[in-house]
């Protein structure tokens, strides 16, 4: 890359930053209201406190100031200190502590769930478009299409059921400090619908490269295939891929709400399920807030590295 | 139109999925005619011995079998899955008419308007879905309604964006230029030339979100969080399912996801054959 | 031993409706440093028979019959031996530049890796050969070009990239699939010379794929025309235009309209003024500098254009790419709010109206397109879209008045009325035409603008619309606002000629005037860049040449590119003048060396 190149990537990532930064602001406001407006407080849903006892514990919470003056604080707080404020059902462990142990657990098999999807998936679907109409082309067609019918809740069951129950080769659920054998179900489960859908749009994305004009060029400078494929066809196969790929590494990290629960693994998606089940809105909205900024990041991430795949935006 | 009906029909995979999901309706809406049993009611010679009592059989009555409370899965299978497809088709009825009404004012009035517009979208979709869901079924309690309004809520997001794009490639086109130049006047280009052209990318879109609901449905079911009992849903019988398939009653799990994966597939065969007719270009 | 010998060359394709025949039997041989033209409308196969040749086919069409190359049969042989012949004895060039080299890989990626696997030339052995035939093709800064993508270059230089690179390994043939068509025509006459150049210097044999005879009478030795999948006549090309033998020749070329041609003048018998245009400008804001804190310059696409049109007479205006004359009609009628100046129509200031005024206006003032099928709304039948005018300025017919008048109109534009409920896409290019036509057509206007309407179509298809406008004309009486980028054409339905250079007229007069005797330099290249179909006198032509291809309209110098004298003289913002140098033959001014 030559100077003006980074140059202009930079001032590029300056660009989309300025629009991000205000987005995840807006975002944390939006959630924060959002949760206002909700009917009963933490401290409602059980049998009713004295009055007096309510009121110190709001005070406590700061939730006797303005409406204002709680988001203002809330807001500060998250920019300055990244302090997302205390839990309201737990005494002794506030947001931060919460997401500091449940995210990295997640984020762990999300991560690998998302490795394995991509490359697999994109892998597939490559083969699948060279090989068009033979065995492995029908192979992945079929693969994209159950894969749309198996999410992740629906392959937990059927994995328990295969390698825990009948197989008995795996644990059935835990995370022990993240071995092996506890992130193998998790992240089948949680990769095999995205690697179906990335080995699908991979596949149509490649069979349309391969016919058009710059193909027939370079096969007309009499390029082996292998050179068509790796240096001439590759790269722009992969620009849709690319663009689809930031929202899936959303997903498989939402998505690690079900796989939290369903294998108990101590992730941040068994805390956030209990926290909307007891009202604890401290915790829904410091998580929902995470994976918001996370989400945004991650668009960032994916049009950065789409302008640098495609020498054309990089405006 | 005569051709993509035409091209529709060639489509083997596409017609017989029509065919099955046509049978599965029928299911719904004839099944309960011989149901013996109805989805709320316990069979209390089955709940103390789920596993022998329980198990689908003619004579007791209980074709698919009880659920582990010994309540009729016939029944609540034919419940469920009508449910969602009620869902289905809601959610993606409601992101049809939202989707396309704000994406078509967004592209077509362009300018600071569509910024505005769009930006919101984009914070909006920012919020991991299954999270906005959950919110709303939290906020507004978990009725009937709120699920609608949640499922609505998200699936018109991506709606927009695809109309809004559509709508910017058609406002170029020359055929619209051609209509402003006869004097036809904007409100018209509109409904007249831009709506119609649209249907195509439209229904494609609407149809592949059906499944896509269904599935969002489901996860929320199977969180717990989905619609209360005695109404159940195909996700929330499938954890059940899944919940007590140690236990040795596999059909709990089964018939539910049976019914499940079939519509799904189906409505997936039937969105791609849609697509593959109205909009032969995009293969 | 030719270099090429093509026996009983068959070519099918297996598509969802059968088994089409794209190529029937074709036999022919192109001997060393000969050209060979090949021509034919659109679907006749000729670019086909050479992809199946070289085994580029699409992968459910099949070929059969022979091909050798210097005596070498390869027609269906294996892909690792035709590789070796593919890029090496044989270099390709296609119709469209932009699309046929590789966007995201540099020029001297995709220039080195074709020696990398013909040649044992070393890295910097290869990069010095490319760089040498870069300079070969006349490609300014060659060596920047090297580290440029294709989306940087414009379309001419893209061109001259695809046939250095298709020379790099000096071939025996060179297949030059319609390499002109997508480029201005000032380009086109630089790309032609420069093939002709090549064919000379390294003994290279050209197979040239057209649908132009006039580049066929320019360039070739020996010429086949093709039909349907057939040869129709074949010769040297002297005699196949001289005396051509075959019905199918006869028309192509009497399609074909010739600058050179000349035509009774219309007598004009009330000049009464319909619009008068003054000062136009359109400017449309343009982002540079890309980076953190890009600004906005004007893009001058239109830039104080003023002239006349008289009721029932025809104005040509053309121009090559990016000269405004589009955005110059559009600015007209409003479809695009100019940004300055005034159009009087009838003695209103269209410019002036009110949205619903300019609506009533508009009936007077219809439009045709160059896409046939991009103007028609894809889920419209043909007669709806007729009639849409209708509905709005005469709401009052009953819809069965309506379409009796549709029925009128498709009748004299040609269309039959079996065809009352088709869907464009149900009918040709030249029949969608004919709609957008009569859509126009309908109301009756005292104007129409023609944008580039038969640009798009094939030769024979193209005189048939020429000619259904000019009985439109005679029949209603409205004029013609005539555009396209093309002389001759403009030439053989105009009565006066406006030639304009990026958003300025540079020359305007009646149309023998600007043909005959172009005084501006710019028309005078743009004449002898048209080519004639006329093999003799194509060749004894001398060529004006214009130094450098259309510069860009951001950049202030371009506009005086023909008065260099004031740029030496720094007055960048001067505007030439036009000049009276016969009566109604004004010219921009000018210096007299270019």
């Amino acid at each position: 890359m030559g100077p003006l190149l980074v140059l202009a990537m930079l001032s590029y990532t300056i660009r989309r930053l300025l629009v991000a930064i205000p987005t995840i602001l807006l975002l944390i406001v939006a959630c924060f209201f959002l949760m206002h407006v909700a009917p009963g407080g933490p401290f409602t849903s059980e049998r009713p406190l004295p009055e007096a006892v309510l009121a110190n514990i709001e005070a406590r919470y700061g939730l006797d100031q303005p409406l204002w003056k709680q988001l203002w604080d809330y807001l500060t707080n998250i920019v300055v200190h990244f302090d997302f404020g205390p839990s309201f059902k737990f005494k002794d462990r506030d947001v931060n502590d919460i997401i500091a142990h449940g995210f990295p657990i997640s984020l762990t098999y999300g991560f690998l769930a998302f490795l394995a999807a991509s490359i697999v998936g994109i892998a597939l679907g490559v083969a699948a478009a060279i090989r068009h109409n033979t065995w492995i082309d029908y192979f992945a067609v079929c693969l994209g299409v159950a894969a749309q019918a198996l999410p992740n809740f629906i392959m937990g069951p059927i994995l328990i059921l295969t390698f825990t129950l009948w197989l008995g080769l795996l644990p059935g659920g835990g995370w022990n400090g993240g071995q092996w054998q506890y992130l193998v179900m998790p992240v089948i489960a949680l990769s095999t619908s995205y690697m179906g859908s990335i080995a699908r749009i991979t596949r149509s994305s490649m069979l349309e490269i391969l016919h058009s004009n710059f193909i027939r060029t370079a096969r007309a400078k009499g390029l082996p295939e292998y050179l068509i494929i790796w240096r001439h066809a590759l790269k722009p196969t992969l620009l849709p891929v690319i663009s689809y790929l930031g929202p899936v590494f959303v997903y498989v990290l939402t998505g690690s709400v079900f796989v939290d629960i369903y294998f108990s693994t101590g992730g941040l998606g068994q805390s956030y399920v209990s926290s909307a089940l007891s009202r604890d809105y401290a915790v829904l909205l410091g998580v929902t807030i995470l994976y918001g900024a996370l989400t945004v990041i991650v668009n960032l991430l994916t049009d950065l590295a789409y302008a640098w795949f495609d020498p054309k935006i990089r405006y | 139109m005569r051709d993509a009906r035409d091209r529709f029909l060639r489509n083997k995979a596409a017609i017989a999925c029509m065919a099955v999901l046509f049978l599965i309706v029928v299911f719904v809406l004839v099944g309960p005619q011989f149901s013996q049993w109805s989805n709320e009611e316990i069979d209390w010679d089955a709940l103390g011995d789920i596993q022998t009592m329980g198990a689908p059989s003619l004579e007791s009555g209980h074709y698919f079998g009880t659920d582990e409370l010994g309540r009729d899965l016939f029944a609540r299978t034919i419940q469920a899955t009508g449910t969602s497809l009620l869902v289905g088709l809601i959610g993606s009825a409601m992101a049809l008419i939202l989707g396309t009404a704000w994406g078509v004012i967004a592209g077509y009035v362009g300018g600071r308007t569509d910024n505005i517009m769009m930006r919101l979208v984009d914070i909006l979709l920012a919020i991991p879905t299954t999270l906005v869901i959950i919110l709303i079924l939290i906020i507004a309690g978990r009725s009937f309604v709120a699920l609608f309004v949640a499922l609505g809520a998200v699936s018109w997001l991506t709606m927009a964006r695809i109309v809004r794009a559509q709508t910017l490639a058609l406002k170029n086109r020359e055929f619209i230029e051609a209509a402003r130049a006869g004097g036809v006047s904007e409100t018209m280009i509109v409904f007249r030339h831009i709506l119609p052209n649209l249907f195509g990318v439209v229904i494609v879109y609407a149809s592949l979100l059906i499944p896509e609901m269904i599935l969002s449905e489901s996860f929320i079911s199977f969180l717990g969080l989905g619609i209360s009992e005695p109404y159940t849903s195909l996700g929330a019988l499938i954890a059940q399912g899944a919940g007590t398939m140690a236990y040795g009653t596999l059909w709990q799990l089964l018939f539910p996801l049976f019914f499940y994966v079939a519509i799904i597939l189906t409505m997936f065969f039937i969105g791609d054959g849609l697509r593959d007719a109205l909009d032969p270009k995009d293969r | 031993m030719s270099v090429l010998n093509v026996q009983n060359l068959c070519v099918h394709f297996d598509t969802s409706d059968g088994v089409i025949e794209s190529v029937k039997d074709i036999s022919f041989k192109i001997e060393k440093g000969q050209c060979l033209g090949i021509v034919g409308e659109s679907g006749s196969g000729k670019s086909q028979s050479f992809l199946a040749a070289m085994g580029l086919l699409a992968k459910n069409g099949s070929a059969s019959g022979a091909v050798q190359l210097d005596g070498q049969e390869i027609l269906n042989s294996p892909i690792s031996s035709l590789n070796k012949l593919r890029g090496k004895d044989v270099g390709m060039i296609f119709q469209d530049p932009l699309t046929a080299l590789t966007p995201h890989l540099k020029i001297g990626q995709q220039m080195t890796e074709v020696l990398h696997v013909h040649t044992s030339h070393s890295r910097s052995d290869a990069r010095r050969h490319c760089l040498d035939w870069l300079q070969r093709v006349r490609i300014p800064d060659a060596e920047k070009r090297l580290n440029q993508y294709p989306h940087e270059l414009s379309g001419g230089m893209r061109q001259r990239v695809m046939i250095a690179m298709a020379m790099l390994c000096s071939p025996k043939l060179l297949i030059a699939d319609e390499p002109t068509t997508a480029l201005d025509v000032t380009v086109q006459a630089e790309v032609l010379d420069l093939i002709s150049e090549l064919q000379e210097e390294q003994g290279t044999a050209v197979a040239l794929i057209t649908h132009d005879m006039g580049v066929v009478a320019r360039m070739c030795d020996y010429v086949q025309v093709m039909r349907l999948g057939k040869f129709v006549e074949e010769g040297p090309v002297d005699s196949v235009f001289e005396n051509p033998s075959h019905e199918y020749t006869q028309q192509l070329l009497q399609a074909m309209p010739r600058i050179d041609a000349t035509h009774p003048i219309k007598v004009q018998s009330t000049p009464n003024l319909l619009l008068d245009a003054k000062d136009i400008k359109v400017h449309f804001p343009f982002k540079v500098g890309g980076h953190l804190f890009s600004r906005s310059v004007p893009l001058r696409a239109v830039d104080g254009v003023s002239f006349t049109l008289n009721e029932g007479e025809t104005l040509g205006i053309v121009g090559e790419s990016g000269c405004g004359k589009s955005t110059l009609a559009r600015a007209l009628i409003r479809l695009i709010e100019p940004t300055s100046g005034d159009v009087s129509w009838l003695g209103k200031n269209l410019t002036q109206l009110d949205k619903n005024a300019m609506t009533q206006a508009r009936r007077d003032l219809q439009i045709v397109f160059q896409d046939p099928f991009a103007s028609l709304d894809p889920r419209m039948t043909i007669s709806d879209s007729i009639a849409e005018p209708l509905r709005t300025f005469r709401p009052e017919l009953t819809s069965r008045e309506r379409r009796e008048l549709v029925q009128d109109m498709m009748n004299r534009v040609g269309l039959d009325a079996s065809m009352t409920n088709r869907y464009p896409h149900e009918l040709s290019g030249g029949q969608n035409q004919r709609v957008g036509i009569a859509r126009a057509m309908i109301n009756k206007p005292k104007l129409i603008i023609c944008d580039e309407a038969v640009s798009a179509l094939d030769v024979s298809i193209q005189a048939q619309i020429l000619e259904l406008l000019k009985k439109l004309q005679a029949e209603f009486g409205m004029s013609l606002l005539f555009i396209s980028h093309d002389l001759s054409v403009v030439k053989e339905i105009s009565d006066r000629v406006m030639v304009l250079y990026l958003g300025r007229i540079v020359e305007l007069g009646s149309s023998t005037d600007v043909c005959t005797n172009p005084a501006h330099p710019y028309t005078q290249a743009l004449i002898s860049a048209v080519p004639i179909p006329d093999p003799k006198l194509e060749r004894s032509r001398e060529r004006i040449r214009l130094t450098d291809e259309l510069s860009s309209p951001l950049d202030p110098k371009a506009f005086l590119r023909f008065l260099p004298s004031k740029i030496d003289s720094n007055e960048i913002d001067y505007v030439p003048k036009l000049s009276e140098v016969a009566p109604g033959h004004f010219v921009a001014e000018h210096d007299n060396v270019v």
